[in-house]
């Protein structure tokens, strides 16, 4: 087995008395698709934000291929290719969707100190960003102002903007949430065409897509990892059934 | 709630298309252009120098519009730019360096010294601690013009002659002077179009849109701002070297914070993140204020109610009205105007004015209660903030 893609050790954040992460660890295989799973404020989106950069951990280490991020700013963890799904839809909304999706290249396509060119014109950024938007199925809108996407179309959009980024890991924070069934089935078929081209890790509600497209799952629970596992192990895991699945457990 | 679905409701619903604002802004460039010859034709040499202060005020609302109106900061400090742009030509000029190859260039680049300082410190906030900031650091250039005795201290310092282009082009001619500051501004005007369509302007719009995903796309969005507020303040300080230059005088009163206010309502009034927008708003800030002030001393009265009803009812400026295809409310607005104004002319009543100044806040009182009302009643989202 290869080095593992993320490599979390000991992760601790406290809010005051609150430790929203408790000394969390977690590996990332290359090509995975990984669940966090988790009760309502079990931790889930501060271990993102974690990931991210955007909050500092009190204690612990976070390894991206081999190398030590857990200090690093946001833009340049994005540069060294991990990008971020927001759980609450976070686009440009006076821009189009292709506009949104052509700011990601360009933020990975050098500096951006260039004041002459037209850059609605570049086709350096406005092909990537066009094939990004086809990926995840929104081509045909690509001209749309995205503050009058749909929910689900925003949802896409945001899948876009971080795949346009070509990023080695992906953090999805609940992609799902607030989806029909049918945005939802589209989504799940997506990410399964994603699977093996990119590292993965996935937060979700939905059990159902969850067990359709995880490889492995961790379940978290008050910032702690109480067992991590296939799919099948974690269905077993009387533990868990205790903690989160419940009844839901029987039902699948 | 998203924010997509707030900001939503403040969008302009285009009416027209988006080059419309363009060909009226072009045609007023081309008008703006002909100020020397109406000049001649009705002998009037006032109106030639009410038009360069509104060409070289241009300039400044140009560039202010760059950073408030593209990249979102409300900076209340802009004016500070003008003071140090003057400050530095009439501080040479004082020492005897007249090249304006040496005043001018030098003036531009201590703006811009001043304009990084200022950005490093106040960047570092936003929303009213931004605003406060640069307020603050602009009233410490302020009260710096203030003390500096050796120049004048409060009262200001004239400057004795002119900024010397060996030849090239007399200052001291007039429409020389005028035609230098209009091609100035059509200059910048065309910068500031191929600079935010650039990659750096995207980046400056991103931001302004949602910056906290511009950075988790990987853009260090504080550089790029840093860089807009820079080159603002540049262009800045070249206004302020004109204003200088055209009225032979510095004080520190050219950077007093209403000063810094007025090129806000500028493009505010205007409308923010157009390109011409600064503009139509400097032209009917000044107009304005030119024929208000000759009624009354106390013209903002009746300046601010006017303010007030813009950005109720014409969101987005006037560049945002002519959008929507208000250009005929806008003229018939501006026509009423005139009318009243003619009234006055013709008959000399002076009792129209404290009637105009009694009448308009209470006009303005009953339309917005009027507006309110219909506001609720058909309990549409009006406004979703300004940003």
């Amino acid at each position: 087995m290869s080095e593992p893609v993320l490599k979390v050790a000991n992760l601790v954040k406290r809010f005051g008395g609150l430790t929203a992460t408790d000394n969390l660890s977690l590996d990332l295989r290359e090509g995975e698709i990984h669940a966090v799973i988790g009760p309502n404020g079990a931790g889930k989106t501060t271990m993102i934000g974690q990931l991210i950069g955007e909050l500092r951990p009190d204690a612990g280490s976070i390894h991206f291929m081999g190398r030590d991020i857990t200090s690093m700013p946001v833009h340049q963890r994005s540069a060294l290719g991990i990008a971020r799904s927001f759980q609450i839809t976070s686009i440009f909304p006076n821009f189009t969707a292709l506009d949104n999706v052509a700011f990601a290249v360009q933020a990975h396509d050098g500096h951006s100190f260039r004041f002459w060119a037209d850059a609605r014109k570049d086709q350096t950024l406005r092909l990537p960003a066009m094939a990004a938007l086809q990926q995840v199925g929104l081509g045909h809108r690509a001209d749309i102002t995205a503050s009058v996407l749909s929910h689900g179309e925003h949802r896409q959009l945001e899948i876009a903007m971080a795949l346009a980024t070509k990023p080695k890991l992906l953090l999805l924070d609940e992609p799902m949430a607030g989806m029909g069934p049918e945005d939802s089935a589209r989504m799940v078929t997506m990410l399964q065409k994603l699977k093996g081209s990119v590292t993965i890790l996935l937060i979700e509600h939905d059990m159902d897509a969850v067990f359709a497209l995880a490889d492995r799952i961790t379940v978290l629970v008050y910032g702690h990892s109480i067992a991590t596992g296939l799919p099948d192990d974690i269905r077993r895991n009387e533990q868990v059934r205790q903690a989160y699945l419940g009844d839901e457990a029987e039902a699948v | 709630m998203s924010q997509a679905s707030v900001s939503a409701t403040s969008e302009i619903t285009t009416a027209l298309p988006r080059n419309f604002t363009t060909l009226v802004g072009v045609i007023l460039m081309a008008l703006l252009g002909l100020v020397p010859v109406f000049a001649v034709i009705f002998d009037d040499p006032f109106l030639l120098t009410l038009f360069t202060r509104i060409v070289i005020m241009a300039i400044a609302a140009v560039s202010l519009n760059l950073i408030l109106g593209y990249g979102g900061l409300v900076s209340f400090g802009h004016a500070a730019y003008i003071g140090i742009g003057g400050y530095t030509i009439g501080i040479l000029a004082f020492h005897g360096v007249h090249a304006a190859w040496i005043q001018w260039p030098l003036a531009i680049i201590i703006s811009g010294i001043v304009a990084t300082l200022i950005g490093l410190l106040s960047l570092r906030t936003k929303g009213i601690f931004f605003i406060m900031i640069t307020l603050a650091l602009a009233q410490l250039v302020y009260y710096l013009g203030n003390g500096a005795f050796a120049y004048g201290g409060d009262d200001g310092l004239n400057i004795l002659k002119r900024s010397d282009f060996g030849g090239l082009i007399d200052l001291n001619h007039r429409p020389s002077f005028y035609y230098l500051c209009w091609a100035l501004l059509a200059a910048t005007i065309y910068f500031c179009h191929r600079v935010v369509n650039s990659r750096f302007g995207m980046v400056l719009q991103g931001a302004k849109s949602n910056d906290r995903r511009m950075a988790t796309i990987g853009f260090p969005v504080h550089r790029y701002r840093l860089t807009a507020f820079v080159i603002a303040g540049m262009i800045c300080g070249l206004a302020g070297v004109l204003t200088a230059t055209f009225s032979n005088f510095i004080s520190p009163a050219m950077m007093h914070w209403s000063r810094s206010g007025d090129l806000i309502v500028m493009v505010v009034l205007g409308g923010m993140g157009s390109l011409f927008g600064p503009l139509f708003g400097t032209v009917a800030f000044l107009l304005l204020e030119e024929i208000l002030s000759s009624w009354t001393e106390f013209w903002k009265i009746v300046f601010g109610p006017i303010l007030v009803l813009v950005v109720i009812f014409a969101r987005g400026g006037i560049d945002g009205a002519i959008l929507r295809g208000h250009t005929g409310k806008l003229m018939a607005g501006l026509g009423l105007f005139y009318i009243v104004y003619g009234i006055h002319l013709v008959y000399d009543r002076d009792w129209l004015v404290p009637a105009f100044i009694f009448a308009a806040p209470i006009g303005l009182l009953w339309l917005v209660l009027w507006w309110e009302k219909r506001r609720r009643g058909e309990a549409v989202t009006v406004g979703g903030g300004h940003e």
